[in-house]
């Protein structure tokens, strides 16, 4: 039962996702052309809220459902992973106008198609941990 | 109500939403980075066994995997049942461009002469379903998180590495976009 209340944000965010229109691969076209403010308003004002958020669960050392102090992981130091991982990722998220998350909310949209991208992006995740010992870090 | 909630959301409705997500999530404790469910599906399928990258507790990320089942349900929910049908709103100029390199554009969320069963056995929507898909998959473990893990989570946590992430990301759609496109659909 502890699962119901991630079904439920899930639910929440997949409609936001679609109603926001952040799911349309044309409004990924209009944000990396510059025609458009809206997928920065999108991401620029969830960032700015979610930095005071942040900030206000440490100061006030806030808890979790379960009583715990809520943590934030660090992320590891380095260069060559984020920025050449992250051009891939940019290469991918032109090509096919969504990111993991919208991609599970396209096909409750009726895009089945994208099932397939989904399966590319399991086999591109396994890929990358097959060679990450290969791979600059 | 009903009507006011069937309009398009504007951004600075939506942004603070998706901030409310990731409370939610920290709240419920977990935290709100999608693509590690592609390296969960890895490790339920058995990749463990062969990869050490994937043998982990992936028991432990359950709650995620059911967060993307939800994210797929509210998809289905939005559009049968919060919708309009009236045609997106994208500027002119983004229509006019994509037009100059062969993609129409009718008022849907996604171009369907490329994404569809059809399209999968042309070229064009096979590199955009497919090679997509992976380069997305690929991408997002190497820069260890995707647009909610790094572009929301890890600046919302003021994270550097996170931030050259994002770099990362807009290098990559920008070349994508002005530089490959164009040879990619004038083929």
């Amino acid at each position: 039962m502890k699962y119901i209340k991630f079904l439920l944000i899930g639910i929440l965010f997949g409609i936001i996702m679609t109603k926001s229109e952040a799911i349309s691969w044309y409004r990924i076209q209009e944000m990396f052309r510059f025609q458009s403010f809206h997928m920065y308003g999108i991401i620029g004002s969830t960032v700015v809220i979610g930095m005071i958020m942040i900030q206000l669960i440490k100061y006030k050392q806030i808890k979790s459902i379960e009583g715990k102090t809520i943590q934030f992981q660090p992320k590891e130091k380095g260069v060559k992973r984020y920025l050449l991982g992250g051009i891939i990722f940019g290469f991918g998220w032109a090509l096919t106008g969504s990111c993991p998350g919208p991609m599970f909310t396209l096909i409750g949209n009726g895009f089945s198609i994208i099932l397939v991208s989904i399966a590319c992006a399991i086999l591109g995740t396994y890929t990358y941990g097959y060679f990450k010992d290969k791979l600059p870090h | 109500m009903i009507e006011y909630i069937s309009q398009p959301w504007p951004w600075y409705f939506s942004g603070p939403l998706i901030t409310l997500i990731m409370f939610l999530l920290l709240w419920s404790g977990g935290y709100f980075g999608v693509s590690s469910n592609l390296r969960s599906i890895c490790a339920i399928g058995g990749a463990g066994k062969k990869v050490a990258f994937f043998d982990f507790d992936w028991k432990k990320q359950i709650w995620n995997l059911v967060f993307i089942l939800g994210a797929l349900i509210g998809g289905y929910i939005a559009t049968n049942f919060l919708s309009n049908s009236e045609p997106l709103q994208i500027n002119q100029k983004t229509i006019a461009d994509l037009a100059e390199i062969n993609i129409p554009f009718q008022g849907g969320v996604m171009p369907e002469v490329l994404f569809s069963w059809e399209s999968l056995l042309t070229l064009k929507g096979f590199i955009i379903i497919v090679v997509g898909g992976f380069l997305v998959g690929f991408g997002t473990r190497w820069a260890g998180g995707c647009t909610s893990g790094h572009a929301i989570s890890g600046l919302s946590n003021l994270q550097l590495p996170s931030l050259i992430a994002v770099v990362g990301f807009f290098i990559g759609g920008l070349v994508m976009t002005h530089f490959i496109f164009p040879i990619l659909f004038n083929l």
